[in-house]
């Protein structure tokens, strides 16, 4: 292997690995601040105990947020120096205004937030944990405006032999980057809603603390439905956004060959990348690919076969993680509004609550699988149409990036392990008993 | 002019984050010797607890400007210092992750496995970043096209390991003054005693350092050309000097502020040195990357001028007043709080 190619798979690993965990603290910060908003505006000690057990989980998961977005920073530099110096007038900072504004406020206050139980009045307390959800959300907004100028790249000039800054307004709120922050955050809510319903569940069926866990499922319920459908709203939203702007990605998506006027849906695709076909096409829906990328039935999709294979993505990937993105999103509804109607008499309706318990990892699959159509279906382009990925690499030896490729895996791995079993440690320990609560 | 504000606060970012995780990091290195037992350790933890994040995030603002404003130094830098970056983040996450893991499982194999990565995360980045720093101030051999022709081992040249080892010191030093604030007893008794015998040592790799300057790097050419620059050095040394007569004093706040001011001097001593470089060459001086040749447009610069001055002071402002929320000694209570 190049260096290219291990750069490609330790960027994907790094950055799949961030990502398993930033959702959760993005859609459960805000949970919590709410849990603790109440607590100060009704004086409810549950809603304390609440904050404090989803708290804990938020602090161990929230950790690891950390720790593995510093090397995701530093590897644009390590990794990608020419990427870095072409587009870094633009990119870094984007890059640079994320830590100012973000990373300072969320890093500050999250230790406000966990040392200050007793230093801090309820009300500031509950602000502390306000500002952290807030920063992680806007943290979010610039790192996906950075992604989106990646996507679709605007408000630059080509000049002095890279690109720079023409318009930072342009950059900063582009269509792509707004649509990409909601359907991404919407995405980290349904995570978290689907992460608080399930672990509730866990708890209701084994009928402990059940009024607090009752109250916590209701309010992630409410949140999972809500975004639920907006995520899937406003997919189909970045859907049409991509048909425009990046028809080989869309063509990839939907494993779309020839250039048709009212281009239909299969539901059933086997690809066949080689021979620039697809080996299997059942159950067509007349038009419904044309309607979904265009909002009309007749209009013309382009084909991969129209595109010159060395501008194309890899197709089996991209088709493929669409799929399960767009086939997870309906089920969330499904279970969401199952979840949603079903609130009030939870301990009834055990199989429910089971299958709650089961499908926690779900949401987590479907978030990555959007990435990998994002960004694979990106591909061979880091900058669409402005660089290509084999160009961006650094001038470093294998060697290293072998060894420290291998360093990833070993470490992340291990961190991986440790996270998750004390996730679930504390996940099932359940709340502290009242009186322990009342301590602090 | 836009490039030398930019050029001037990319110096102030890199001081104040050695100043401020100085202190955290110096103090992880340290925590093996310094703790007798595990309520030792653990007001050790919590010393640094409310402050290690808020710190590092200077370190990654000092990378994220590194990029913003001199996209072309970030990518020479980065990318040759890849090994020794590598191991810094790595080093890095087993710290930031022993924090919050350490204390979530009762038993001793597990704690121990965390207070070994802190005292990894802490003196491995200490050690690196002194020779990090020693390197770009002496210049590291990358051609015309900015591609390095040296390995890891390049790096590890007497006056890199040791700058590494006065980061260490510097470091040490500063943490142990900031412990012998936190903590009561024994043990800031303990804290006290070390910044006292670390100082010594500390003054001795200093004079070595700055003699080797001389004879490895070109710093000195802008201070023979500009007598104003004196002022860095010499408020590195009278802070150092002070430092001791604080300590013997029993101030343990001002000694810590004088320690503050030497980690910002030594800093800023080498950066003014660099002018107008950022990243010389060693192979040939036309190869260096300068604030000319490596600064981003003056659009980007004016934009990341007007974020830097409306937000810096914000930050300092509430970063202020995390730390004056938790400064009083760490206690009893506090150490409860890992139960809840
Ligand atoms: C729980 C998470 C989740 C769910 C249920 C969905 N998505 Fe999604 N999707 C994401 C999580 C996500 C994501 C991880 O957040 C991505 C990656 C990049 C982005 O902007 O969002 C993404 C990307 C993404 C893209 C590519 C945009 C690009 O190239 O930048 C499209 C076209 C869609 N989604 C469309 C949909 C549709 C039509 C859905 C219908 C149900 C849907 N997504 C559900
Ligand atoms: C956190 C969610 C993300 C995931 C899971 C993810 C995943 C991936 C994957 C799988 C690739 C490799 C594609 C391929 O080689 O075929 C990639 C490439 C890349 N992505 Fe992302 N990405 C994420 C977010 C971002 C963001 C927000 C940015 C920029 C701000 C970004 C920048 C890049 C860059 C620079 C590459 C270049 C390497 C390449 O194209 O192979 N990614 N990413
Ligand atoms: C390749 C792209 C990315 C880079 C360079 C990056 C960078 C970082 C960095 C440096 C941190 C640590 C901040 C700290 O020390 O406090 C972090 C954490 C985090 N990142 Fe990422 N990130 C990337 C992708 C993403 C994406 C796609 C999202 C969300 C949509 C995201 C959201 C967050 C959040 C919520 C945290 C939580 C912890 C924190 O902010 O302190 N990141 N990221």
């Amino acid at each position: 292997m190049d260096v290219l190619m291990l750069s490609r798979l330790q960027f994907a690993a790094a950055t799949f690995f961030h990502f398993l965990f930033v959702p959760l603290t993005l859609g459960l910060s805000v949970l919590v601040a709410i849990m603790e908003s109440l607590y100060v505006s009704r004086g409810d000690e549950d809603y304390k105990r609440m904050a404090q057990f989803w708290g804990k989980l938020f602090i161990i998961n929230f950790a690891i947020g950390v720790v593995t977005g510093i090397t995701l920073e530093f590897q644009f530099g390590t990794n990608w120096s020419r990427y870095s110096r072409y587009v870094g007038d633009i990119f870094g900072s984007l890059l640079a205004i994320e830590a100012t504004l973000a990373f300072f406020l969320e890093s500050t206050f999250i230790a406000v937030w966990i040392f200050g139980w007793k230093k801090l009045s309820p009300k500031m307390h509950a602000l502390s944990i306000w500002l952290v959800a807030l920063a992680s959300n806007v943290s979010a907004y610039w790192i996906l405006a950075a992604n989106s100028f990646m996507q679709h790249p605007v408000g630059y000039v080509l000049r002095n032999g890279r690109a720079e800054l023409d318009d930072f307004l342009a950059i900063v709120t582009q269509k792509w980057a707004v649509l990409e922050f909601v359907h991404t955050v919407g995405g980290a809510y349904i995570l978290a809603g689907f992460f608080v319903m399930g672990v509730s569940a866990w708890h209701l069926l084994r009928g402990r603390e059940t009024a607090l866990f009752n109250k916590s499922f209701r309010m992630a319920a409410v949140f999972a439905l809500v975004f639920a459908v907006f995520t899937a709203i406003n997919g189909d939203l970045s859907g049409k956004e991509v048909a425009e702007k990046q028809p080989s990605k869309l063509a990839a998506m939907e494993s779309h060959w020839q250039t048709k006027k009212a281009a239909p849906m299969y539901l059933f695709v086997v690809p066949d990348e080689k021979n620039a076909k697809n080996a299997v096409e059942l159950f067509p829906i007349p038009g419904a690919l044309s309607f979904l990328a265009f909002g009309d039935f007749s209009a013309e999709v382009k084909g991969l076969s129209d595109i010159p294979p060395a501008d194309r993505p890899p197709v089996l990937l991209t088709f493929l993680a669409f799929r399960v993105m767009v086939g997870l999103g309906t089920l969330f509804i499904v279970l969401a509004v199952l979840a949603w109607l079903k609130r009030k008499k939870l301990e009834q309706n055990r199989w429910l609550l089971t299958i709650l318990v089961w499908v926690i990892p779900l949401p987590y699959l479907a978030l990555q699988a959007g990435w990998a159509v994002a960004e694979v279906g990106r591909q061979p382009w880091i900058v669409w149409q402005l660089m290509r990925t084999a160009d961006a690499v650094s001038p470093i030896a294998t060697s290293q990036v072998a060894v420290s490729f291998a360093a990833f895996i070993l470490v992340y791995g291990l961190l991986g392990l440790a996270a998750f079993y004390l996730i679930f440690k504390y996940a099932r320990k359940g709340p502290a008993p009242l009186a322990a609560a009342e301590g602090r | 002019m836009l490039e030398t504000i930019w050029f001037v606060l990319w110096g102030v970012l890199w001081a104040v984050y050695f100043m401020l995780d100085g202190f955290d990091l110096g103090l992880g290195a340290l925590m093996p010797v310094l703790a007798k037992n595990e309520t030792d350790k653990r007001v050790i933890y919590h010393a640094m607890g409310p402050f290690w994040d808020g710190n590092e995030v200077w370190l990654l603002t000092a990378g994220g400007v590194t990029f913003a404003a001199f996209p072309a130094t970030y990518a020479v830098m980065f990318s040759s210092l890849y090994s020794a970056l590598m191991l810094l983040l790595f080093a890095l996450i087993l710290r930031g992750v022993a924090f919050e893991f350490r204390g979530k499982v009762d038993n001793a194999a597990w704690r121990g496995l965390w207070d070994a990565c802190l005292w990894l995360g802490s003196f491995l980045p200490a050690l690196l970043l002194g020779v990090a720093f020693a390197n770009i101030f002496m210049g590291i051999p990358f051609d015309a096209q900015g591609v390095y022709q040296g390995t890891l081992f390049t790096l590890l040249n007497p006056y890199g390991l040791l700058g590494g080892v006065l980061f260490v010191l510097l470091f040490m030093v500063h943490g142990s003054l900031w412990l012998a604030i936190k903590s009561d007893g024994e043990l800031a008794a303990r804290a006290q005693a070390m910044a006292k015998r670390l100082w010594p040592a500390l003054v001795g790799v200093a004079v070595v350092f700055l003699a080797a300057t001389w004879v490895s790097t070109r710093l000195w050419a802008n201070y023979m050309s500009n007598l104003a620059l004196w002022v860095f050095p010499l408020l590195a040394v009278a802070a150092l000097l002070y430092n001791r007569l604080a300590m013997a004093q029993g101030a343990w706040w001002k000694a810590w502020f004088a320690s503050a001011l030497t980690i910002v001097g030594c800093t800023f001593f080498g950066v003014a040195g660099l002018y107008p470089n950022l990243l010389p060459s060693s192979l040939d001086p036309a190869f260096s990357m300068t604030i000319s040749n490596s600064a981003s447009s003056p659009l980007t610069l004016k934009i990341m001028l007007g974020v830097a001055l409306v937000m810096v002071p914000v930050v300092i402002a509430y970063q202020a007043w995390a730390y004056y929320t938790f400064r009083h000694k760490v206690t009893e209570e506090d150490l409860a709080y890992e139960e809840y």
